[in-house]
């Protein structure tokens, strides 16, 4: 048998040593920088996360307690995040752009001790909560009309007596709850360690070589996992962080330029954004020369895409990153600046990072031969402790094998020698048609190559008829849109019969999750909308 | 309009209803290939099938439902006049 050798755990104990560390080495150095261009030195951001801190464990709060967070991104939302995890506490952030009802149902399914949020924030969570808010929560932005003894005004808490001994934090401790949405509906809790987060960030300092002297982008929203790279990793290496607000975040033009205005040397974010930037952007107008490395993750980046974008941004060094909450990332490849002009397949995510330790299985869980395809399992120190409160869906999610535990990405893919692995699906994205097997995302792959055709998202579903029909949706380049025909023989010439879809929809922009990636399940049900109107 | 068009536009009609939701009727012209673009694969094309010999009063024979007589418009129409004369 072959015995495999399981990552060690990382050297740092928690993510609050990168901070003091930091603190220590770079006090006057720019820790974040605002939105609106303000700055936080290093060690205004410890000093402030220290008076948190204090504030917290006098209102009673303690390791392995949950504090949420409703609250848009900027250096407050940032520094409360240090002032929680001082306290051994683990945070949950939540999608500020989310109903309340969304918000509220998370808090209280980690049942939230405290909650930092805003004043409209507070007016969503009374809403909610009624007279049972949690005992403490801190209104960090607008007026603190005190409903009752427990809504405390950020200044109060930034005058508190600051905490400095050390927290005495392990590497076990719970250090952040991300929600992610289940595939019922009800979002369920992505439980994740000190050691989970550091393992991965103490990684990517040894393959990436940050140092003081970057300028780090904060593209993603911090419920989702992207952010633990941009966050950590700067204040780790004395970096910079530039907060982009959610509204900036969305506007290719503008986010373009504050890439140039600020200096950026490493950007991350979804591939859906470059692709953004590389249209809409006017790129090629604007001196972005600082920029170092690109870093994509969340989804597979279609080449037409990428292409577009090396060819405006040559200088950059651009990395594919893959993993799913659960693990962070796990596999990652770099991906040559200049891509050749007939390449349309997508770039493989790589080999697995030096702490983890991959897998891959068939369904009768035995392992396959190299090249095959099959289920990708994660074992090491960045696998998540378990979903919050979700007994049946973690039995589902390990396997032990070997006195092992493996995490189950779900996600479909082949090794190649020379490439590492290389994604083939999710395997919740394989449907079947007429007896043959089809990955809905290969056709995805098929309709970026038409020059035409700007986005594509492919559904399939029975939808009323005994057949599984498929569906793209597609966003296109210019008018006139291609014609229903025109698609079919465009599919024909480069997929298989039985892969050609039933009907192609042609819509202003695709649906999105709040994390930016393709709204799968939208698009379900605009198909069965349709199919039942029809 | 005489009988060849009609077979047309009645075809017309159904294949964009059935195959080509969203598709402008002037782009399904009489000469479009309809097997070899893709626009009908094996399973559609049996419907096609069964949709001219309900509505026209033909039997069509499995060996003559190939690309040579149901590739377009046309090839289809003219099948289905030259099925009619035999009658």
């Amino acid at each position: 048998m072959n015995v495999m050798e399981i990552p060690k755990a990382a050297q740092t104990i928690s993510l609050t040593d990168y901070l003091e560390a930091s603190a220590k080495s770079f006090p006057q150095r720019t820790a974040i920088v605002d939105p609106d261009g303000g700055l936080l030195s290093y060690q205004d951001l410890n000093e402030r996360a220290c008076r948190i801190a204090g504030f917290l464990k006098a209102r009673g709060i303690v390791l392995g307690d949950r504090v949420g967070l409703l609250l848009p991104k900027s250096s407050v939302t940032l520094t409360a995040i240090f002032g929680i995890l001082k306290t051994r506490a683990a945070y949950v952030p939540v999608d500020y752009s989310a109903p309340g009802a969304r918000a509220a149902s998370i808090f209280k399914d980690c049942e939230v001790r405290a909650i930092f949020t805003n004043s409209s924030g507070l007016g969503l969570l009374e809403k909610e909560y009624g007279s049972s808010l949690p005992e403490t929560v801190v209104v960090c932005e607008g007026d603190t009309v005190s409903v009752n003894g427990s809504v405390v005004s950020w200044d109060a808490v930034l005058s508190h007596s600051p905490l400095r001994e050390a927290s005495g934090a392990t590497p076990k401790d719970l250090a952040y709850i991300l929600y992610t949405s289940g595939s019922t509906g009800v979002p369920k809790g992505v439980m994740l360690s000190q050691e989970n987060a550091t393992s991965f960030v103490d990684w990517c300092s040894s393959v990436f070589s940050p140092t003081e002297n970057d300028h780090f982008s904060s593209h993603a929203p911090f419920h989702f996992d992207l952010s633990i790279l941009d966050i950590y990793l700067a204040i780790k290496h004395g970096a910079s962080l530039h907060i982009v607000s959610e509204e900036l975040g969305k506007n290719p033009r503008e986010l373009a330029q504050f890439v140039a205005d600020r200096r950026l040397t490493i950007w991350y974010s979804t591939p859906s954004i470059l692709a953004l930037l590389a249209q809409f952007g006017n790129l090629s107008a604007l001196d972005c020369s600082s920029l170092r490395m690109v870093f994509f993750a969340g989804e597979v980046f279609p080449v037409r895409h990428l292409k577009a974008l090396t060819g405006l941004w040559p200088h950059p060094r651009y990395f594919n990153l893959y993993g799913p909450t659960e693990t962070n990332v796990c596999t990652f490849a770099e991906v040559p600046s200049s891509i050749p002009e007939d390449r349309t397949e997508p770039y493989p995510i790589g080999p697995a990072c030096a702490h983890c330790a991959p897998l891959v299985l068939d369904p009768e869980k035995v392992e396959v031969q190299s090249g095959e395809e099959g289920l990708l399992y994660i074992s090491g120190p960045s696998v998540f402790q378990g979903y919050w409160n979700r007994p049946k869906e973690n039995a589902a999610a390990f396997l032990d094998r070997d006195g092992v535990r493996w995490y189950c990405t779900g996600d479909v893919v082949r090794e190649d020698p020379q490439e590492g692995f290389i994604y083939v699906g999710r395997r919740d994205r394989m449907v079947k048609r007429r007896g043959y097997r089809i990955e809905l995302d290969d056709i995805e792959c098929a309709l970026y190559r038409h020059p035409g055709i700007r986005e594509a998202g492919v559904v399939a579903g029975m939808a009323g008829s005994e057949h599984t029909k498929i569906v793209a949706y597609l966003v296109a380049d210019a008018e006139p849109k291609p014609g229903v025909i025109a698609m079919k023989m465009f599919c024909s010439q480069n997929l298989p019969a039985y892969m050609n879809p039933d009907s192609f929809v042609f819509m202003d922009s695709l649906p999105r999750t709040s994390t930016n990636k393709v709204d799968y399940q939208a698009l379900m049900r605009s198909m069965q909308g349709t199919e039942r109107g029809a | 309009m005489d009988q060849a068009q009609g077979i047309k536009e009645q075809l017309r009609q159904f294949i964009l209803k059935e195959f080509l939701p969203g598709e402008s009727p002037a782009n399904l012209t009489d000469d479009t290939p309809l097997r070899t673009s893709g626009v009908l694969d094996s399973m559609a094309t049996l419907q096609v099938v069964t949709f001219v010999e309900e509505h026209f009063g033909i039997e069509v024979e499995a060996h003559e439902a190939g690309v040579e007589n149901f590739d377009s418009l046309n090839s289809i129409a003219a099948f289905v006049a030259q099925k009619k004369a035999n009658k």
